[in-house]
């Protein structure tokens, strides 16, 4: 096997353009995933269930009347709106993947909202766990969640503070449609100063004092007040319900997802490629006299394929934790993640190998296996219908890919499922694409 | 043929042999035996079976019945040249030469390089890559390769066929030299000449089947019209008996 290797590596350092495109494209791949990512779909559907009463949709704030419309319509500038009829509506809408996100309004949001204080009003936000869209959608629904609420927030203080300006300053003020002339603070304490200077029964004066004092106190921090009211910043409260599924941040999802396609592509062509090479050049047949059994001629193109794909997303990793944080005292889980899933996608090479004959229709082989098992494995829990979803699921878990890419997610996320199930997953597909390159190689002379 | 041959073992014997590819019935049921410094040529038409009986000699194919056996014994691998170049594009020829003598285990994998290189006149093409050689040098490559194990019987499947007349000479040279030091070859060919001029036994193939064993002036003989040219002795050979 010793001498098969080194002759590899002579054929591979003489196609230089091809090792070049093989380390090339990964990290080209990566990239792009990377770019796609995190730039995310323009408007992401919103499931939308309204519980307020038709005509119970202002508050009114003394004669003031605030539509929360405004404050539920700011929510939908970045989203498509999909409206539903009840909260299982919406949760299904979720689940099945046509809405990334629901927002719930219930139906005492306007009197809680009205009543301020301790019922402060609620609004619930339910979100898909799938880690891709989660994280984009939980931010844009957060954002803009917040906007709203700085609006309304400012709508309030702004009403409030007029309020507290008619107290100070007095001026009119509407109470059930009827206009009130409110003295104020200020002309109190000017009535009172004058009052207790004129006043010559000591026993009134020692009553107004603490009035005038007090009228005094309220004139002097009035815009105190208006400042603590702009600090009451969030009058509503989101409740989150995640769907299951893990919470791995999205840019370090990207992270393993980019890692997992570069190991494939680097090892399934060249596994693929090296074995086709073998009886593209009918050298095959000359090994296969006994010089070197089948398995060891499998085992070494795997070994070959597995250690230059290991080095590359090894060196492909460090150099993307420079930009992204990655947690380096798991990196002993990274090694045996990236080393176990290439040895599947090794052995996954050899046995595409193993059918074609030659490197051409190898490669193109590999790469129209590969491409849709990646773009399988990402598809979604609710992005299709149930039963297509099951049958992508058996058929993501009969190739590397999707083990390949839980297993790197969760060495270097912690993310579930854990990292021993997926191990245990790949090693058995080894072992029956190993088994399968051994019975192509049967008729392969 | 030589006073030996009849008086040692045969080098490889060859017992009722078929293979079948589907309904195509390659080779069918062939028995022969070829002495230890026998030369022993193969024809018949393209489609025959000679590849086919040849692979199978060579432990490339399984057949599907009979037998092939070396001497009791014999640890030495049969060495076989392949109809198709089976050499590495990628490689110089002395790395293809080394690796394939490291794989045959040879004793001293260097000193048989050169030793290869010199025979074969490649000496100053050795640190060429294959790709890059003519089809000829090609083909001496491929020969040598299967040389460097310096086998007791050795295959050659239309060997000279990418080959110009002085590197067919050269070749056939080398060939009757290995036989002199008791080398069994067993070549094949279309080429009726080169079979007259170098075999000293001929076997005709034909669909599959061994329809002659024996000498060029047997085979003449065997054709009804007693034809002096081989050439045309084996297509009226061949006609006679419906092929
Ligand atoms: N691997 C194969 N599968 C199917 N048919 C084959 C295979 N190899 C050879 N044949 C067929 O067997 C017959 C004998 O082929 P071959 O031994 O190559 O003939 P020759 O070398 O005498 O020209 C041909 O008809 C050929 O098409
Ligand atoms: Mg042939």
């Amino acid at each position: 096997m010793r001498w098969m290797l080194l002759k590899d590596l002579q054929i591979l350092r003489r196609s230089k353009l091809l090792v070049g495109l093989l380390i090339v494209y990964p990290v080209a791949i990566a990239l792009l995933i990377g770019f796609a990512l995190s730039s995310g779909p323009d408007k992401p559907r919103l499931a939308y269930f309204d519980q307020i009463p038709a005509g119970e949709t202002t508050i009114k704030l003394g004669g003031d009347e605030l539509d929360v419309r405004a404050y539920t319509d700011g929510l939908f500038d970045a989203v498509d709106r999909i409206d539903v009829d009840s909260r299982a509506q919406a949760l299904e809408a979720v689940r099945s993947g046509e809405a990334l996100a629901g927002l719930i309004i219930p139906p005492d949001f306007v009197r809680k909202l009205s009543n301020g204080g301790l019922s402060s009003a609620e609004v619930e936000v339910v979100y898909n766990g799938d880690a891709l869209k989660q994280s984009f959608v939980r931010s844009t629904v957060t954002s803009n969640l917040a906007r709203a609420d700085a609006a309304l927030a400012r709508q309030i203080s702004t009403v409030a503070s007029g309020y507290i300006d008619i107290v100070g300053e007095g001026g009119k003020i509407n109470v059930l449609g009827l206009q009130f002339d409110l003295l104020g603070l200020r002309e109190s304490k000017t009535l009172l100063d004058s009052a207790i200077e004129q006043s010559d029964s000591p026993s009134l004066t020692r009553k107004l004092v603490p009035v005038r004092d007090f009228a005094a106190l309220g004139v002097s921090n009035i815009d105190r007040f208006k400042d603590v009211l702009n600090t009451v910043e969030r009058p509503v409260r989101v409740s989150e319900t995640v769907l299951e599924g893990r919470r791995t941040p999205l840019d370090t999802f990207a992270v393993a997802l980019a890692v997992t396609v570069s190991l494939m592509f680097v090892c399934v062509l060249l596994a693929s490629g090296l074995l086709a090479l073998e009886r593209e050049e009918n050298t095959f047949s000359r090994l296969a006299r006994g010089l070197v059994p089948g398995g060891r001629l499998l085992a070494g193109k795997v070994v070959l394929a597995a250690g230059c794909a290991f080095v590359v997303t090894l060196v492909m990793l460090l150099g993307i934790s420079a930009f992204v944080p990655l947690d380096y005292g798991r990196a002993a889980l990274w090694i045996v993640a990236l080393a176990v899933s290439a040895v599947a996608f090794g052995t996954l090479g050899v046995a595409i190998g193993s059918l074609a004959r030659e490197v051409r229709a190898a490669s193109l082989l590999a790469l129209m296996l590969a491409l849709p098992l990646a773009f399988l494995a990402l598809v979604p829990s609710g992005g299709v219908s149930p039963l297509l979803y099951d049958v992508i699921r058996v058929i993501s878990a009969a190739f590397p890919f999707k083990p390949s890419l839980d297993a790197i997610d969760a060495a270097v996320n912690d993310a579930s499922p854990n990292l021993a199930l997926s191990l245990a997953h790949l090693a058995a597909l080894t072992v029956v694409f190993g088994a399968a390159a051994r019975f192509g190689l049967r008729r392969f002379a | 043929m030589p006073v030996d041959a009849v008086t040692t073992a045969p080098a490889l014997t060859v017992q009722g042999v078929s293979k079948r590819f589907g309904e195509l019935q390659a080779v069918r049921d062939v028995s022969f035996e070829v002495a230890a410094g026998e030369l022993l040529a193969v024809i018949g038409p393209n489609g025959a079976g000679k590849t086919t009986l040849l692979s199978i000699l060579a432990g490339i194919l399984p057949a599907d019945g009979g037998s092939v056996a070396q001497p009791e014994g014999t640890t030495e691998r049969i060495g076989w040249v392949p109809q198709q170049t089976a050499i590495y594009g990628k490689l110089t020829v002395a790395q293809n030469l080394r690796l394939f003598a490291k794989l045959e285990g040879v004793a001293d994998p260097d000193a048989t390089v050169a030793r290869m290189l010199d025979q074969t006149g490649l000496a100053e093409r050795a640190g060429d890559e294959l790709g890059k050689l003519s089809g000829g040098n090609r083909q001496r490559v491929n020969i040598a390769v299967g040389l460097l194990a310096d086998p007791p019987v050795l295959l050659l499947d239309e060997p000279s066929g990418a080959l110009d007349p002085r590197q067919r000479e050269r070749l056939w040279g080398f060939i009757t030299a290995l036989t002199e030091r008791g080398t069994a070859v067993i070549f094949c060919t279309h080429d009726i000449a080169e079979a007259e001029r170098h075999g000293q036994r001929i076997l005709v193939l034909a669909d599959g089947e061994l329809l002659f064993n024996g000498t060029a002036a047997e085979l003449k003989a065997a054709s009804q019209a007693g034809e002096r040219d081989l050439e045309q002795a084996f297509v009226s050979f061949l006609r006679d008996r419906g092929h």
